[in-house]
């Protein structure tokens, strides 16, 4: 479990995270979401004790993560910039890691077959691809089986496999009751495995809820309507909350009725429809448009020029 | 690969023989030695410490052998065989050096750093494991060349060489074995404090190389306050057979020493635990 509270952190004048209160629960796979810049890597970095907190606190099973006595065992991460000394090779990077915790060899070579790296064990890490560089960070993060994995865009540059073996990897460690923790920028990689998700844009949160909450927020109730007769159709469609839109010629957008409303009062008006169909915003657009309120939020905002300018 | 579809592969159900111990100074100073034999770096560089401290005590020795009928009287007189055979140290300071910054800067530029200290995040313990570690290693290896560069060198001096029961020549021995081994640790901790190669190496080099010469520029009032107190210098006259009257005593240049590696291990201490990694 992660818990943060109040966190923040700046750099100079800039706010990379600006009062953070979240927490990230066991057993289930929680997207940490934001476009690049929003602060999720600097957020991991506070939670790992890498950077200092400006302000608020934030701790790992209870105790802020540089307190606990065998800290691989609490929280095993896969930062997004590489953290692998080129020159070495991932067996020895493996065993230097597996020796501050007196972990066994054995069980380096175990996370090696674990994330498939085998036949380049032995080799320089500086020569690895994107992909493998990624599997030798999992293998790090997994060597002390640790109760809570945090990763940032664990599934940059893989391919398409190995994207399909992180996300089995981190709902097989899920499922058994780990906490994970996972950013990405992409809100489609996030509908594919995460339950619980934390949006955050320019350092602020901005949403934590259930994924599935996320995605009946996002399919907001447009409703298309193609008809011969659109124009006196629209006519018909007035309320408060009701708002009408014609696109083509004859179809409409209507927000505030659901399609079985529409149809009902087309058969009274004896209008026919040719088409009635409910229209889902997909999750981008309604991530796109969540994030891009917190930017102009910030541009209207007297520093706003100034925190424009710094990022 | 074929091993991916091996599955999720959970790592609790396969783990009956994991066990995780608490980190320990022992542990840290285990894994850094682990770190540092598994860099090719490193061999190289220390042995490139050993030929510059053998090599260069044998061609003095021959040297001054061979050419002893061209050397003036006050030359001859002030001729020193422990220093002559030793201070192929000047060299191999440098190596010494580079490496001790590099066992450091090396992980902040590849960005190890992070898993080191997502390892071990008091850091602190980082710091002291790295110091002991390389103090232990560069003593033990200079030893051994400052006695082979020694004894070889007092063979082709041939008549002009002494021995080991010579006076000082023990003491100018573990002395400069000793003085590579501060140099060391101190550029292990100058590594910490400024956290990039090329700057690390550069202020080393001034501090070692250049500072010395340009200080002979200052008026020579200023040059007996200041000249004898930087770390060569004290290193010098901390184990040289020969030195100036004027100069500090051995213990004073000792202690001289031991403030700079002190010093620049507590700056490496305090900007560690308060900045960002």
């Amino acid at each position: 479990m992660i818990e943060a509270k109040n966190l923040t952190k700046k750099y100079g004048d800039k706010v990379a995270v600006n009062d953070l209160t979240f927490t990230v629960q066991p057993g289930i796979i929680t997207g940490f979401l934001g476009p690049n810049g929003a602060g999720k890597s600097t957020t991991m970095r506070m939670i790992l004790g890498l950077d200092a907190p400006t302000g608020g606190t934030v701790t790992v099973g209870g105790k802020p993560y540089r307190r606990h006595a065998k800290p691989l065992q609490v929280v095993g991460a896969l930062l997004e910039a590489r953290a692998v000394h080129t020159s070495r090779s991932a067996y020895n990077h493996l065993l230097a890691l597996a020796a501050t915790h007196g972990i066994a060899k054995s069980r380096v070579a175990e996370v090696i077959e674990m994330v498939g790296l085998q036949d380049v064990a032995r080799k320089r890490a500086g020569g690895f691809s994107l992909g493998m560089g990624q599997r030798l960070g999992i293998a790090s993060a997994l060597l002390a089986d640790p109760e809570t994995l945090i990763l940032d865009e664990p599934v940059n540059g893989l391919d398409p496999e190995g994207v399909r073996w992180i996300r089995d990897l981190l709902k097989g460690l899920a499922a058994d009751g780990h906490t994970v923790f996972v950013s990405s920028h992409l809100m489609s990689e996030m509908a594919l495995t995460a339950e619980h998700v934390i949006v955050v844009g320019r350092g602020r949160l901005m949403a934590d809820m259930p994924m599935s909450e996320l995605i009946a927020q996002a399919s907001s109730s447009v409703v298309v309507v193609r008809s011969p007769q659109a124009a006196a159709l629209a006519d018909a469609f007035v309320g408060a909350d009701i708002t009408v839109s014609r696109p083509e010629h004859d179809t409409l957008e209507v927000t505030g009725l659901t399609s079985a409303q529409i149809g009902d009062q087309a058969r009274d008006l004896n209008i026919s429809v040719h088409g009635l169909a409910a229209k889902k915003a997909s999750l981008e657009e309604a991530f796109m448009d969540m994030t891009r309120d917190e930017v102009e939020y910030h541009a209207h905002t007297p520093t706003g020029h100034h925190i424009r300018s710094a990022s | 690969m074929s091993t991916l579809t091996a599955g999720p592969a959970s790592t609790s159900e396969d783990s009956d023989f994991l066990t995780v111990e608490p980190v320990t100074p022992a542990r840290v100073l285990r894994s850094e030695w682990i770190k540092m034999r598994s860099l090719r770096s490193t061999a190289l560089t220390l042995l490139a410490g050993i030929v510059s401290m053998v090599a260069l005590g044998w061609i003095f020795g021959w040297a001054n052998n061979a050419n002893w009928s061209e050397l003036r009287p006050d030359e001859q007189a002030l001729f020193s065989p422990i220093d002559a055979t030793l201070a192929g140290y000047r060299l191999a300071q440098l190596a010494i050096g580079v490496l001790g910054v590099l066992l450091v800067t090396g992980e902040y530029a590849t960005g190890m750093i992070r898993a080191t200290f997502g390892a071990v995040p008091r850091r602190l313990p980082v710091l002291w494991a790295k110091a002991t570690l390389y103090t232990g290693v560069t003593f033990a290896l200079m030893l051994g060349a400052a006695v082979a560069a020694f004894v070889g060198g007092q063979q082709l001096l041939g008549t002009h060489g002494t021995t080991l029961s010579a006076d000082g020549a023990v003491r100018a021995i573990v002395g400069v074995a000793g003085y590579l081994a501060l140099i060391g640790v101190f550029s292990v901790a100058l590594g910490f404090i400024i956290r990039s190669t090329a700057g690390s190496v550069a202020t080393l080099f001034g501090l070692l190389l250049v500072l010395p010469t340009l200080g002979l520029l200052l008026p020579s009032s200023w040059q007996d306050n200041l000249l004898p107190y930087l770390p060569s210098n004290a290193g010098a006259t901390m184990f040289n057979a020969h030195t100036a009257t004027d100069a500090l005593s051995a213990t004073t240049s000792l202690l001289v020493l031991l403030g700079w590696v002190g010093a620049a291990l507590a700056a490496a201490a305090v900007l560690l635990r308060r900045r960002d990694a």
